[in-house]
């Protein structure tokens, strides 16, 4: 069933959400570290990398919310899997392999450069500000990677996650198996008292 | 191994900074990192200064066996003097200076 | 020094730096209690972060995950500690994983619902502050002066508790349900935390003045400080016999002090599990700090 709020007109949904639902998606896997990283500071800073990642995806579900007359919440947590547009890139679980989630961290940084520059060029004022933010912070992101790139580069299994996902970095279609309990963890308490406030 | 550095906070322009606490980083780089989200994610400092700890010498002993109190303001009790210079001017006692 | 000139030194409120000597007895209990305090705030990252996942708003996601984040923060900070006082951090996480080790009763138990992170943010966050308070007077400065930065950090902590539960209780019968079944599973484990009630003066950590405060007076003020407001926002305490007297002291139902040491000698419900991913975790990552830190494993 296609939720009421997509079924209207908008210029953002189609450019944003796809960016929106990768950042949420990837700050979700990216958080499953909390607690459990490969030593207690870099534990930290990776924490501070999933929240700008979740406050990139509210930021942007914020402009698309205004367009579509609805908020930033509902579209991040109320549509059905189907609905969602990341990339089955950052569905992938990595927990606790520490070599792909670099890897992956490494890779979606550089292509999610691309894409933030190119919204920089928007003619929609809101979207071109809010995108020069998030370069501002995904800067650091970048430089993230790249000093555990640096450190990792000769790490066998460092390597081989870097060829094997790779290829993926650009793909985008079906969700794959794993965003089913994603969303349905993501969902659960939320839908558990239907309209709450929480 | 992994070092230990030591980290410097300047809570704001006008104050010194202090020592805020240590961090364990492979290299300067990492250490950068981590004084930044350990000390600095709240936008608690405005600037961070991280120091390799063995670059730190701490020294705790200090000699002054012959009671250097020339250069100190207990070396001078005026008092007594004071006392006397006014009596012999007059006692101009009530009068500044 | 002599242990006695020690001992007076303390009491009269000296501070004590890393590089002093210290008996030994006092060192021994320092590190004990300090590795204790890191290991609690380790290990109860691990009620907590499952809810991260599942929070039902995207604040609510971005404060919990912040929370959790200044608790790994303090982890750091408190080995960090004990490191310089001569026990290395893995020498500290081994020792957790393998039971040599404590950590608090609390995080031995599991999380079941929203009302759960609700009531941990709000009441247990309350009594571990009230005993992070007073261990800002420590004797062992190096430890003080993180308190500091952890008292200051955990300020947040309870009022995103309060928020969470007031939303519920302003919220649904259902949230209001959450939050009343999540207090009455909470309430035991709450009472035991600050210890069995034995004289401050017969108590080591009071001695040695590192911590400033007997475990009856830390429980008293938590009650003084959380029961009315429990009251006040509409929910009940699970115990028949808890009131204040005319003299100002909190009467409650004793608590089970076998259960809460059956608990902390690794026995709790969820001990066995948190400590496995601990060690599962540590096993898969041991690669990186080899390669990273160049650590023995």
């Amino acid at each position: 069933m296609v939720s009421p709020v997509l079924r209207r007109v908008s210029e953002r949904a189609p450019l944003l959400l796809p960016i929106a639902d990768d950042e949420l998606v990837l700050g979700w896997r990216n958080s499953e570290w909390t607690g459990i990283a490969p030593f207690l500071e870099e534990d930290v800073a990776f924490s501070s990398i999933a929240q700008n990642e979740i406050g990139h995806a509210r930021a942007l579900y914020e402009l698309v919310a205004a367009e579509l007359d609805t908020t930033a919440d509902e579209l991040a947590f109320d549509r059905s899997p189907d609905e969602y547009r990341c990339s089955a890139f950052v569905e992938l679980r990595l927990v606790p392999d520490w070599a792909k989630t670099i890897a992956r961290h490494y890779l979606y940084e550089q292509a999610d450069e691309q894409r933030i520059k190119a919204l920089m060029e928007s003619d929609d004022d809101e979207v071109s500000g809010l995108a020069a933010k998030i370069d501002r912070e995904e800067a650091y992101h970048r430089m993230h990677a790249q000093m555990w790139f640096d450190r990792l580069q000769d790490e066998p299994r460092f390597v081989e996650a870097l060829e094997e996902l790779r290829p993926l970095a650009d793909k985008r279609g079906e969700h794959i198996p794993e965003f089913a309990e994603l969303w349905d963890e993501m969902t659960m308490v939320r839908r558990s008292v239907v309209g709450a406030t929480w | 191994m992994s070092r230990v550095f030591e980290v410097f906070r300047l809570e704001r322009k006008g104050q010194p900074f202090q020592h805020a606490g240590s961090i364990a980083a492979p290299d300067e780089t990492f250490a950068d990192w981590y004084a930044r989200e350990q000390y600095g994610r709240r936008g608690e400092s405005v600037a961070l200064w991280v120091v390799p700890r063995e670059a730190i010498h701490e020294i705790d002993e200090f000699v002054d066996e012959l009671q250097r109190n020339y250069h100190r303001v207990d070396g001078y009790p005026l008092k007594e003097k004071l006392a006397r210079a006014r009596e012999r001017a007059g006692t101009r006692a009530g009068t500044s200076d | 020094m002599t242990d006695e000139q020690f001992l007076d030194y303390v009491q009269g409120g000296g501070q004590v730096e890393t590089s002093d000597s210290m008996p030994d007895e006092y060192r021994a209990k320092l590190v004990k209690f300090i590795e204790m305090h890191g290991n609690s705030e380790l290990m109860g990252v691990l009620p907590e972060r499952e809810w991260i996942l599942r929070a039902p708003t995207l604040q609510r996601k971005l404060a919990l995950t912040a929370k959790v984040q200044d608790e790994v923060g303090h982890a750091q900070l408190i080995y960090r500690v004990v490191e310089d006082l001569g026990k290395t951090r893995e020498q500290c996480l081994e020792d957790l994983i393998s039971g040599k080790s404590k950590f608090h009763n609390v995080f031995h138990y599991p999380t079941k619902t929203w009302g759960d992170v609700g009531v941990i943010a709000w009441l247990v966050d309350a009594a571990a502050i009230i005993s992070q308070k007073a261990l800002l007077k420590c004797s062992y400065a190096p430890y003080a002066r993180i308190m500091k930065k952890i008292c200051w950090e955990e300020s947040f902590h309870i009022l995103h508790g309060r928020d969470v539960i007031l939303t519920m209780m302003n919220g649904t019968d259902e949230q209001r349900e959450l939050v009343q079944e999540a207090l009455d599973r909470w309430w035991g484990p709450l009472m035991q935390f600050h210890g069995n009630p034995i004289p401050r003066d017969e108590d080591p950590m009071f001695v040695w003045r590192i911590k400033s405060q007997g475990n009856e007076e830390a429980r008293q003020q938590f009650l003084d400080g959380y029961v009315p407001q429990i009251w006040e926002f509409g929910l009940t305490v699970p115990d028949p016999n808890l009131r204040k007297t005319d003299d100002g002291v909190w009467e409650y139902t004793e608590p089970d002090w076998d259960e809460l040491k059956h608990v902390v000698t690794g026995h709790g419900p969820k001990t066995a599990e948190r400590l496995g991913l601990r060690q599962h975790t540590r096993e898969e990552t041991e690669w990186v700090r080899r390669t990273v830190l160049a650590e023995a494993a």
